[in-house]
């Protein structure tokens, strides 16, 4: 055993005590043509094991930059982490070696992506594919993993798993591929799952079948979780807890239920206002006025604010930093925070 | 899938006699008489000329001559050239082989290089080296074999003497003409293997294949190549169909003893039988190898359904 290997292992045992993931003062930056994009500019979050964490905001907000620092999988170049640290088990993963991130990746944390058809590779069977991870991993035989993954399509539910362990991505439907993506992701049983935008791709119903799915496996097996949307419907029953994201900055943190009563930022606000409801029918469907901010100039101040209706002369000089939300009398709301220098009179009316 | 290749054999057929129908067509109407062409430039007895052109039917009409072309055709005969009144099967064979030769180690220069060389402009894009690759494939694809051949013979067989001028069938004289057959080639090889890579290194399954925590050789082995290559493979196919056709210009520059050669000095001296045999071997030969492309890339990309 080389002691890359034995590093590797290390991670995993130790720190019980604290959160799963850590993530602190995160900034990652792609380089183009025009200049620097700064696309996470300061991001904390944390999960435990057993917890779920949904990270919302919409294309270009940061969420899905973040998920790729922690798994290491970031285009670069051109992007790269500028400044901060993730710590899994305790330990600042950013400070390791390629090959030492290597092993951390589908062995104790695993990533699930939007679109399984152009995410499984088109001339590989699935079984295949899944079996990849016994070997890559624990050196398994072929034909072991090929067992492996059966066992595996079981385990996900898909009908037939003998028979069709052969098969291609595109022989199967949607809702069926994400399994296998799913079942890609629970292989090694990770000890974090990040899931990006995992049910965007599928239709309303099967959306449901595959979040409880992921649900169950995670309560099964006591992983963290982090669930990427741009949808509050998917969140509402599976997380714990929700930080809200907008140009590469966290603005609201909160237990998943407060924030559909009382969210505490103008943002949030307005995405809960965009969701169609049956009893509004017939009356045009709120939208945030203003597009997402060009990553490669920011506005300055809050980068909300030349979209806000709240927005005061403040607002486009001073960055709001994350203010501790409470009670208008002063009463304690855990996990709540808001990045908005008028958080009070947006809870509070 | 049977049934696939049945169905793509019979069409071989219906292209072939269409291509025959109009070569036949085109030799009819030309001016000239084939029969002025045989026996060298003595005025001929107009007896001699006239039993001649009974032997090889030439007084019957098309349409009859074109029916006996076929009913031999079908036996696998493709008739009696006019000089030298040998069986055209037994003229073009050994130059078959020749060109076969040639096509073979041209296709095996073509791989090697055009694929090292795309490969590495893709996996080091940017650099000095990607850029050269893109101007010099550019360059190589753009300059005609008949120019990059006379250069080659230049170099290597006027001033350094590396290489006999006149070949002889040796692997020695093959190197130069497979040389300028494979550069244009290669280039453009060179040009899909790169971009094709490029594009798989953009796909979302390659960034899966990372996510899982593979070892980056299995990432480029499996998941890069395998996929990288498939349109590479269809280049190489219909290419290598083109050459076993014969080269034109590289044998007839080459002085090489193949089917290319073979059809000029035909076209030159009127000799029908002998034109009319070579393209009709060509045209199957490139169906027949477009078909194994088409297998092919059915057992490659498992998304391909033949029907």
């Amino acid at each position: 055993m080389t002691t890359v290997e034995t590093a590797a292992e290390s991670i995993g045992t130790t720190a019980a005590g604290g959160p799963l993931l850590e993530v602190r003062d995160l900034h990652v930056e792609f380089k183009t043509r025009d200049g620097v994009a700064k696309a996470v500019n300061g991001v904390n979050y944390s999960v435990s094991a057993g917890e779920t964490l949904a990270v919302l905001g919409e294309s270009g907000s940061g969420k899905s930059v973040t998920a790729q620092a922690i798994m290491g999988i970031l285009d670069s170049p051109p992007g790269r982490v500028a400044q901060g640290e993730i710590l899994f088990h305790g330990q600042n993963i950013l400070a390791l070696p390629e090959s030492e991130r290597r092993k951390l990746r589908g062995n104790k944390m695993a990533m699930i992506f939007q679109d399984a058809l152009s995410s499984l590779n088109p001339v590989l069977s699935v079984g295949f594919q899944l079996g990849e991870m016994f070997r890559a991993h624990q050196g398994l035989s072929k034909k072991d993993a090929k067992k492996k993954a059966i066992e595996l399509m079981d385990r996900v539910r898909i009908p037939a798993a003998k028979e069709r362990v052969g098969d291609y991505a595109h022989q199967f439907s949607g809702g069926m591929r994400q399994r296998i993506m799913i079942a890609m992701a629970i292989a090694l049983e990770p000890d974090l799952i990040i899931a990006d935008e995992p049910t965007t791709a599928l239709d309303v119903t099967v959306q449901a079948q595959v979040m409880d799915l992921l649900a169950e496996l995670q309560r099964e097996s006591n992983m963290g979780l982090i669930l990427i949307t741009h949808d509050l419907g998917v969140v509402a029953d599976v997380a714990d807890k929700i930080a809200v994201m907008y140009a590469g900055r966290i603005v609201e943190t909160a237990p998943v239920h407060e924030i559909y009563k009382r969210p505490a930022h103008p943002y949030t606000k307005g995405l809960l206002r965009s969701i169609p409801r049956l009893d509004q029918k017939g009356q045009e469907l709120y939208a945030i006025k203003g597009l997402p901010p060009n990553l490669l100039a920011v506005p300055s101040g809050c980068a909300f604010n030349p979209r806000c209706e709240m927005a005061q002369d403040i607002c486009r000089t001073d960055v709001p930093p994350l203010h501790t939300v409470t009670e208008a009398d002063g009463g304690e709301l855990p996990g709540r925070g808001s990045a908005c220098h008028f958080w009070k009179e947006t809870i509070h009316g | 899938m049977g049934r696939y290749v049945v169905r793509r054999l019979g069409q071989l057929v219906v292209v072939v006699l269409g291509a025959t129908m109009i070569l036949f067509a085109c030799l009819f109407v030309l001016p000239g008489d084939p029969v002025g062409s045989i026996g060298g430039d003595k005025a001929r007895d107009p007896a001699v000329v006239k039993e001649l052109r009974a032997h090889y039917g030439l007084d019957d009409p098309l349409v009859v001559q074109y029916v006996h072309y076929v009913e031999k055709l079908g036996k696998g005969d493709l008739g009696e050239d006019y000089t030298q009144g040998r069986s055209v099967n037994e003229i073009l064979q050994p130059k078959l082989v020749n060109t076969a030769k040639l096509a073979v180690t041209a296709i095996i220069f073509d791989v090697i290089l055009g694929l090292s060389v795309g490969v590495l402009a893709a996996m080091r894009r940017y650099s000095v080296w990607d850029v050269s690759v893109t101007f010099l494939t550019t360059l190589a694809v753009g300059v005609p074999s008949i120019v990059i051949g006379m250069i080659l013979q230049r170099f290597f067989v006027v001033e350094l003497g590396w290489f006999p001028l006149i070949s002889d069938g040796s692997f020695n004289s093959m190197v130069l003409p497979a040389v300028t057959l494979a550069i244009i080639d290669a280039a453009l090889v060179a040009q899909i293997a790169r971009s094709t890579m490029l594009e798989v290194l953009r796909a979302d399954y390659v960034k899966t294949a990372v996510a899982k925590g593979l070892p980056r050789r299995t990432i480029l082995t499996r998941h890069i190549m395998r996929n990288s290559v498939i349109p590479v493979i269809t280049y190489l196919g219909i290419s290598f169909g083109g050459l076993l056709g014969g080269a034109l210009i590289t044998e007839t520059i080459f002085n090489w003893d193949g089917i290319g050669l073979a059809l000029i000095t035909a076209i030159q001296s009127q000799n029908n039988p002998i034109i009319v045999g070579v393209v009709t071997y060509s045209v199957a030969v490139f169906i027949l190898l477009n078909l194994i492309v088409d297998l092919l890339y059915a057992a490659l990309d498992p998304r391909i359904r033949l029907s």
